[in-house]
């Protein structure tokens, strides 16, 4: 059973929305969070400055010596990324899931205001549902 | 630099560019195979390369799920310590990434598809580096180096990857 380490979602401009721990050791506090965050939105537009080809839309998965990193990018620019046990099946899809979720649970949620931090008890319940169903093992927490 | 004659064909097409830096971030090396686009000038984009890997490198050093604690993010760390990272994918290329204990840098950019290259990264670093530019003579170590046997060896054995 492979291990999800984390979740991040940030807005359109590099602001950290949503984190979320699922068991890793030396746990992020929330200032790096939300630094790892805006780092992570930099590094993406980089890659794109960087491609040799045309067409580039940024990072989609990096390999870690510890750990892989996928990210997804919606068509608005919120991006989702996801830290898990390298070599971990299915995560493309997983992202996919809970990006459904974020359109379902955060967005139709009529007290939510758009890119601003996500306190939602439905999303993260249903989350948290997803990733098991998928049968990815979270922490203790 | 131009693709060898006869060499447009086969796997070689799949190889994009390479940088080599140093450990304070010179680019050694800068070799082309196929680059259609680059938005930059060639040294506003190694240093840019160079800017990346170093983030990135802080990134997972921070970022590590496994490894305890860490200190602050984009706190000082010694040569190979900390988590670093091989590879990353975007929809149109693949860079793989390797450090040798030393600081060199060897970065391969590649087609989206190639498969893992941590064993070329080590054959190009140690079977075509090492051989044609350390142990030249007349090479001072730690500088930009053109050596035609480097990239001679270089181009045939990149056309055997896939």
């Amino acid at each position: 059973m492979a291990s999800i380490y984390n979740l991040f979602v940030i807005n359109k401009s590099g602001g950290l929305i949503f984190y979320k721990d699922y068991g890793s050791t030396g746990r992020l506090d929330t200032n790096d969070s939300l630094r790892l965050a805006s780092l992570w939105h930099s590094m993406h537009a980089i890659s794109i400055q960087l491609s040799p080809t045309p067409g580039c839309t940024g990072m989609e998965v990096l390999e870690a010596d510890t750990f892989d990193l996928h990210c997804f990018q919606s068509l608005t620019g919120t991006k989702l990324f996801v830290a898990s046990e390298p070599g971990a099946p299915g995560i493309t899809a997983l992202l996919k899931t809970i990006y459904e979720l974020y359109a379902d649970y955060v967005l139709k949620n009529p007290f939510y205001e758009v890119e601003m931090p996500i306190r939602c008890e439905l999303f993260e319940y249903n989350l948290l549902q997803a990733i098991r169903r998928e049968k990815y093992s979270v922490g203790g927490r | 630099m131009l693709q060898a004659p006869g060499g447009a064909v086969g796997s070689s097409t799949r190889m994009r560019c390479m940088y080599m830096f140093n450990r304070q971030g010179v680019c050694l090396h800068y070799h082309v195979w196929l680059r259609p686009v680059s938005v930059l000038s060639r040294q506003e984009d190694q240093k840019l390369m160079f800017g990346l890997l170093f983030s990135l490198k802080l990134f997972t050093a921070k970022m590590d799920p496994v490894g305890g604690s860490k200190g602050q993010l984009g706190a000082a760390q010694l040569q190979g310590q900390g988590c670093s990272f091989h590879s990353f994918q975007t929809n149109t290329y693949k860079l793989s990434f390797m450090e040798t204990p030393t600081g060199l840098k060897i970065v391969l950019v590649t087609d989206s598809k190639m498969s893992d290259l941590r064993e070329a990264l080590k054959y190009i670093y140690s079977n075509i580096y090492v051989e044609y530019v350390v142990k030249n003579p007349l090479y001072t170590p730690d500088t930009p180096f053109k050596c035609e046997l480097f990239n001679q060896n270089l181009d045939n054995y990149v056309k055997t990857l896939s």
